[in-house]
């Protein structure tokens, strides 16, 4: 089995008196799209947040590359290759496609902006992933479909040589085309070898492009199986009841003997 | 699982026209753009041709290169005062005390001159270093504490009011008659210094504009196409051309008697101003960060820029900025009087911006937008000077103005939502 890039092991994270994660182990491989599935309040945006380093883990273990890592926040998160793809997007109107997928880190040279490289490696980003739709890198963003935007944003993440991309819900407010632009996109990070966390609530779209797929069931990990040896139907029963048929946290120690 | 697309990475971008193909298709690009709300520059071209159209119907002495030159000289501190409102505007902020702070800020250099003999220099660097804590006190109180600037800058606006009124006194003035600083105002470029600078701007302009066009279209990237570049290195030495030999000529309204030619030197000093800050918001990293905080200061916080350092670097530039407007003001008075700053200077200022083109609402300026705008403001009272009009009929006009030129930025930030520019 190939090594996983990304790995959470036995984390458990609470606020208060409530505990939110309960010994979850996640992994992202690459090359592959994990898709991370839950009902609300299940422990998915927590996870994200662990990941992305916003919030700190009570315990268990942070590795990438098979290695222990430190990650104290965002930054170090990013300086590792971890890139998030928020669900509000992250972009500036005003500002054109090379000029977003540099914010924060443009490129100089002697004489200020260095546009003409910007613009180069922004226009090989994007045709690296194939993407197609935009009628021109210098047109600013407002003028973009949302379908349009996201592919922007997933593309500012890839520009950055990340290892690991997560996308929050990232066609939850696109039409029937714009959704297929975006699951190509996804697959096709895939494709690059780069591994792919996928937080969705839309089936349809996780058997698509999924090939793992992560259950979490009120913060605990339900199930953690490949995307093909199970069904829709089962996986909605482990989003909502925690359990399917052999799958699933047992309900007690006696059924588990079962 | 692989994907249906099978074509070849290079043949990915055949949907991006990489430039509008001849000058007619860039013209149909400008006209769209306009249309979709996008007007830039234009309302306060149009508004500055019908100024001058009313008024030198109306008084014959209005359009005399003696006026013309007066017209440059006037409008030189509202340029300066709306450059530096621009950053404010850029983040969708205001600085409703940038007047009385250039005000306070010539107050302390005519006191410099005046009670201490300190040198020109010193006493502009002391100027504007108080125009400098002036605004990163409103910037703090803004971008860290959370207070609108709206509330912060009116508070501002009425206390540093004191400022003038305790260091001279109620009814005094302070006499502003360095020869350097008072001769920004009255004194003029040597013609012939005059027609060289002009040309080095034209050549430098073209030569860089020429080298633009050639290293972006080499690579494949956007570009205008070579007719538009033509076009515009064209139009800026009609202009630059045109108001050098506007200025050269002899002005003085008796000929024969004396003459008065060149360009006066607050000129250089706008256009040295205009230079850099348009450097500096156009190829500076920290331009690029002003504008992704005022269009959305949450992407720009995710995507790593400090935005409360951004936020009170251009309340630090603005006042900076109204230090050198307030030093350009009493330079054309010759005296700093308790209420500098406190009269129409501001709303002509931010009127100024906002019909060059800067938008109320953030995330859209430019410093030229300031000189534009600048000159359709001060056409205003030197035309209604001549025309000896009551003062009451200049305070309806200039509020006119303003909400002629919020209205204008209002309907097409509209156009441009629903257009998507």
């Amino acid at each position: 089995m190939v090594e996983p890039l990304l790995e959470l092991r036995g984390v458990n994270k609470s606020f208060g008196v409530v505990h939110v994660l309960h010994d979850v182990d996640f992994a992202v491989y690459p090359g592959q799209v994990t898709a991370l599935v839950g009902d609300n309040g299940a422990g998915k945006s927590t996870l994200v947040k662990i990941i992305a380093g916003i919030y700190g883990r009570d315990s268990g273990d942070y590795l990438f590359d098979g290695k222990p890592v430190e990650v104290h926040g965002p930054r170090d998160v990013a300086a590792l290759g971890v890139e998030i793809v928020y669900q509000d997007l992250a972009l500036c109107d005003n500002l054109d496609i090379v000029e977003n997928m540099f914010l924060g880190r443009e490129e100089t040279s002697r004489f200020g902006l260095d546009e003409v490289s910007m613009e180069t490696r922004a226009r090989e980003t994007l045709t690296s992933l194939s993407v197609r739709t935009v009628k021109s890198v210098r047109q600013s963003v407002a003028s973009l479909s949302g379908g349009q935007r996201q592919t922007v944003a997933i593309a500012k993440a890839v520009l950055w040589n990340s290892k690991v991309v997560l996308l929050d819900e990232p066609t939850a407010a696109l039409g029937v085309a714009q959704t297929r632009q975006v699951l190509d996109l996804v697959r096709r990070l895939a494709d690059h070898g780069l591994g792919v966390v996928l937080i969705s609530h839309n089936m349809g779209d996780v058997f698509e492009v999924a090939d793992r797929i992560t259950a979490l069931y009120l913060g605990q990990v339900a199930a953690d199986v490949p995307a093909k040896d199970v069904t829709h139907s089962q996986v909605v029963e482990l989003i909502t009841a925690g359990r399917s048929g052999d799958l699933g946290i047992a309900e007690d120690s006696a059924d588990a003997a079962v | 699982m692989t994907d249906v697309t099978t074509s070849t990475p290079s043949a990915g971008f055949d949907n991006d026209n990489r430039q509008a193909a001849t000058l007619g298709d860039a013209f149909h690009d400008y006209l769209n753009r306009i249309r979709g709300g996008d007007m830039g520059s234009l309302p306060a071209i149009f508004g500055l041709v019908v100024l001058f159209v009313v008024f030198s119907s109306l008084h014959d002495r209005f359009l005399t290169t003696y006026n013309m030159a007066n017209l440059v000289i006037q409008a030189a501190s509202i340029i300066v005062l709306a450059m530096g409102i621009v950053f404010v505007l850029l983040l969708g902020e205001i600085d409703l005390s940038a007047g009385v702070a250039g005000g306070a800020s010539a107050t302390v250099i005519a006191l410099m001159l005046i009670d201490y003999d300190w040198p020109w220099w010193l006493a502009t660097l002391a100027g504007i270093a108080v125009g400098a804590v002036i605004g990163l006190a409103i910037g703090s109180l803004v971008s860290v504490l959370g207070i609108p600037s709206f509330v912060v800058t009116l508070a501002f606006f009425l206390g540093l009011q004191a400022i003038p009124l305790k260091l001279i006194g109620a009814g005094g003035s302070l006499r502003f008659n360095d020869p350097v600083l008072r001769g920004l105002s009255i004194k003029n470029v040597p013609v012939s210094a005059g027609w060289i600078a002009a040309l080095v701007i034209v050549v430098g302009f073209a030569a860089l504009s020429l080298y633009r066009y050639r290293s972006l279209s080499a690579k494949g990237l956007v570009h205008q196409p070579l007719g538009l570049v033509a076009l515009r290195i064209a139009v800026v030495a009609a202009v630059v051309l045109g108001i050098t030999a506007l200025l050269s000529a002899n002005r003085a309204p008796n000929p024969n008697l004396f003459t008065i030619s060149g360009i006066p030197w607050v000129l250089p000093v706008v256009i040295a101003l205009l230079f850099f800050w348009t450097f500096v918001l156009t190829k500076s990293r920290f331009g690029r960060h002003l504008y992704a905080v005022g269009g959305n200061a949450e992407a720009a916080r995710r995507a790593g820029i400090n935005v409360t350092r951004v936020r009170i670097s251009a309340f630090v530039i603005c006042s900076s900025m109204a230090a050198i407007a307030g030093l350009l003001s009493a330079s054309y008075t010759g005296k700093v009087s308790p209420g500098a700053g406190g009269g129409n200077d501001l709303l002509y200022a931010v009127g100024a911006a906002v019909i060059g083109g800067t938008s109320l609402f953030g995330g859209r300026g430019r410093a030229m937008d300031a000189v534009i705008g600048g000159l359709v403001i001060a056409t205003i009272p030197n035309g209604l000077g001549l025309l000896n009009q009551a003062s009451y009929i200049n305070f309806i006009v200039t509020g006119g103005v303003l909400l002629l030129a919020a209205s204008v930025d209002a309907i097409s930030r509209r156009r441009r939502s629903s257009a998507g520019v």
